[in-house]
């Protein structure tokens, strides 16, 4: 399996801005940020469900923090995505606030689906994102049929999802694949590598990296260091660049590695412990740390801010009230005008907002 | 107004879409270039283009799936499954990403799914299938079933404009036999169940192709005024009109196309016996197909397949009682 960065071959027809540091100091503190925000939210979760206080389980990304954090920093306001279940930084880049996120987990009123779905099974329709359901590569659907309105529209827009090994198994890949690269769409997949479908190692998944297969389907695909968060962010950024000036889309291999079990209950015990050795070694919080500290930015007074601030968002989202039954059954239908999906939050300062 | 068959009054409520509604797409295998299986979007390719008349990869689950990507971002898509035995290729886009959206994350997906259906012609197990119930079985999800020119027309207009995913049955044996009178231009037909023949011996409450097999069966039956009430929804139920036609007649058949067991006929049944057993005078009748697969050979098919001469005899079977 590739875990070295490469760089994907059309970068020569990237517009001038790609041969410049797209990433300000700001910038790439913010990656920081959104990575340490992620971790922090999931350890004080997972604390909440050992205390009995997150009903179901409880699934983390803890060591892919990088993959999606680097991703979603690329999508501008506009774009779409869909986000899955160990891409929390995702969400937090577009705006979701932590204290909704655990409300979210804790099943109350204040969650995004108000406790009507669990866990990370959420997207915020208002910062444009749009949940995931439990069958994951069925969001390359999704996320390519919004693609093809976009392109439908001439907007300059991209949407972008992501899946893991697991999901290359599945018919609805190939189905969202082939539709891509026929139709030519604007659509990023980041295939989330990491090592594990629950308790699938690669070996038994497939046969052919599937970074190999997006040539067979008409579009690039490239392999990415996915505990790098800078590099993470290049390769979508990249992939961006290519989608909104008619290239069609790209394939994304986040190579990474999941550091926890598939869910709060798995104890991993079919992970050889050498590896999860080798991959702590790689830490993509670590990474960012050093490369920032070299820059003499003050990395623990960064962390510490992070920190108070999620104790407050937990303390906030424990305070706030469990759903009432009476309207359980309301919802099922739309009643009203059908409303689109809202943008998002773009911090990247390449989108001239530079609020990182 | 026009006269138009069945398939004409489809036709025409696509072409009224999408000229009126530029967000509205038609989306499906052949359905472009070659104007569909069943030439339903005939004609529609020339006037709107390629992209407004999709051909698509065959792939049940990307045209469900990508239409509601297109949907929450703004298009109203209306796709077609070549035949509704093909939606079983199509069933998790449906029933776990567009029938949950809304209530789990308040995000409507308007988006119609036509599936052309039902038997009658020796399709055989693959292509004479009525997988009305699996939908109405899928919370999310409304089910609607014209049985007139009139109706196919109105219907898909009201379920083009509906926020909500909405699987439209179209009955391939009505195509080009059922012919009405239709109103130009853009109406809407209501979800709600529709008194095809006012009776008060007798209801028979059926659907789809099974209203046209009620009304002959019931035309001339020994002299008893027997009702006909055309669900024409499915998903909203049309409860008040259920219940009142039985509160009317007292005696209740109910036919449907599907396999018989937890067939859209079945929920009415229940429906009846729940909420209607004090006006009832006779036990609740159902014709439906039993539970076999839908056999090719033509004798093989007419045993299965309700027709007029089964449903006349349950009639009169349950008006002797």
């Amino acid at each position: 399996m590739a875990t070295e960065t490469v760089t994907p071959a059309s970068a020569q027809h990237d517009p001038p801005v790609a041969e410049q540091q797209p990433l300000t100091r700001q910038d790439r503190i913010g990656l920081l940020r959104a990575m340490l925000q992620m971790r922090g939210i999931e350890q004080r979760a997972m604390s909440l469900y050992r205390q009995g206080k997150v009903p179901g389980s409880f699934y983390d990304g803890f060591g892919q923090e990088a993959v999606s954090a680097g991703a979603a920093f690329a999508m501008a306001a506009e774009d779409r995505l869909c986000i899955l279940h160990r891409d929390l930084a995702a969400h937090l880049i577009r705006g979701v606030p932590p204290e909704r996120i655990f409300a979210q987990y804790m099943g109350r009123a204040d969650g995004i689906t108000a406790g009507r779905d669990g866990n990370v099974h959420f997207g915020d329709r208002h910062v444009g994102c749009v949940g995931m359901v439990s069958m994951l590569p069925d969001m390359m659907l999704v996320a390519a049929g919004m693609a093809m309105a976009f392109k439908l529209r001439g907007e300059p827009r991209c949407a972008l999802t992501w899946f893991g090994d697991g999901s290359t198994s599945r018919g609805d890949f190939h189905e969202a694949m082939n539709w891509a690269g026929v139709q030519k769409l604007p659509v990023v997949f980041v295939l989330e590598n990491n090592q594990y479908a629950y308790s699938t190692p690669l070996d038994k998944q497939f046969a052919v990296d599937p970074v190999q297969r997006a040539t067979a389907y008409g579009f690039e695909g490239v392999s990415v260091d996915g505990n790098d968060v800078e590099a993470m962010f290049e390769a979508t950024r990249a992939a961006r660049e290519r989608a909104i000036a008619g290239g069609g889309p790209t394939l994304i291999e986040a190579v990474t590695m999941r550091m926890h079990g598939h869910a709060a209950h798995d104890d991993m015990k079919y992970v050889p412990i050498e590896q999860v050795q080798e991959w702590k070694q790689r830490d993509p919080i670590d990474r960012q740390e050093q490369r920032l500290g070299a820059l003499g930015v003050d990395v623990d007074e960064l962390r510490t801010t992070v920190a108070q601030e999620l104790d407050a968002a937990v303390q906030q989202a424990l305070t706030g009230p469990m759903p009432s039954a009476e309207d359980v059954l309301d919802g099922v239908f739309c009643d009203g005008e059908a409303e689109p999906l809202g943008d998002g939050r773009a911090p990247w300062s390449g989108f001239g907002q530079g609020d990182a | 107004m026009p006269t138009m068959t069945y398939l004409q009054a489809i036709s025409s409520a696509l072409r009224d879409e999408l000229r009126a509604d530029e967000r509205v797409l038609v989306m499906g295998e052949d359905i472009g270039v070659f104007g569909g299986a069943f030439k339903v979007t005939d004609g529609l390719y020339e006037e709107f283009g390629q992209d407004r008349v999709m051909d698509t990869p065959l792939a049940e689950s990307a045209i469900i799936g990508t239409a509601v990507g297109a949907a929450v971002v703004g298009l109203r898509p209306v796709c077609e499954m070549q035949f509704s035995d093909f939606v079983s290729c199509g069933f998790d886009q449906l029933v776990n990403v567009a029938g949950k959206m809304h209530y789990r994350q308040g995000l409507a997906v308007p988006i119609v799914v036509r599936l052309p259906s039902g038997g009658g012609f020796s399709g055989g197990p693959f292509h004479s299938q009525n997988p009305e119930a699996l939908f109405m079985h899928s919370p999310g999800i409304k089910v609607v079933a014209p049985s007139t020119a009139e109706d196919a027309k109105g219907l898909l207009h009201a379920a083009i404009h509906d926020p909500n995913p909405v699987c439209f049955m179209e009955h391939k044996h009505l195509y080009r036999r059922v012919k009405g009178e239709v109103p130009e231009g853009v109406y809407e037909t209501p979800f709600t169940a529709r008194i095809a023949r006012p009776g008060e011996d007798l209801v028979v409450i059926a659907y789809g192709a099974m209203v046209d097999v009620a009304l002959q069966a019931t035309e001339d039956l020994d002299g008893a005024h027997v009702e006909v009430l055309d669900l024409r929804s499915l998903v909203p139920l049309d409860r008040d009109a259920i219940l009142s036609s039985v509160k009317r007649c007292s005696k209740v058949v109910v036919v449907d196309e599907a396999n018989m067991t937890c067939a859209a006929g079945a929920q009415v049944a229940a429906l009846i016996a729940e909420h209607g057993f004090e006006d009832l005078d006779g036990p609740i009748v159902r014709v439906a197909t039993p539970d076999v697969p839908i056999p090719f050979s033509p004798p093989l098919e007419q045993a299965v397949l309700p027709g007029v001469d089964r449903v006349r005899e349950a009639c009169r079977e349950l008006l002797a009682y």
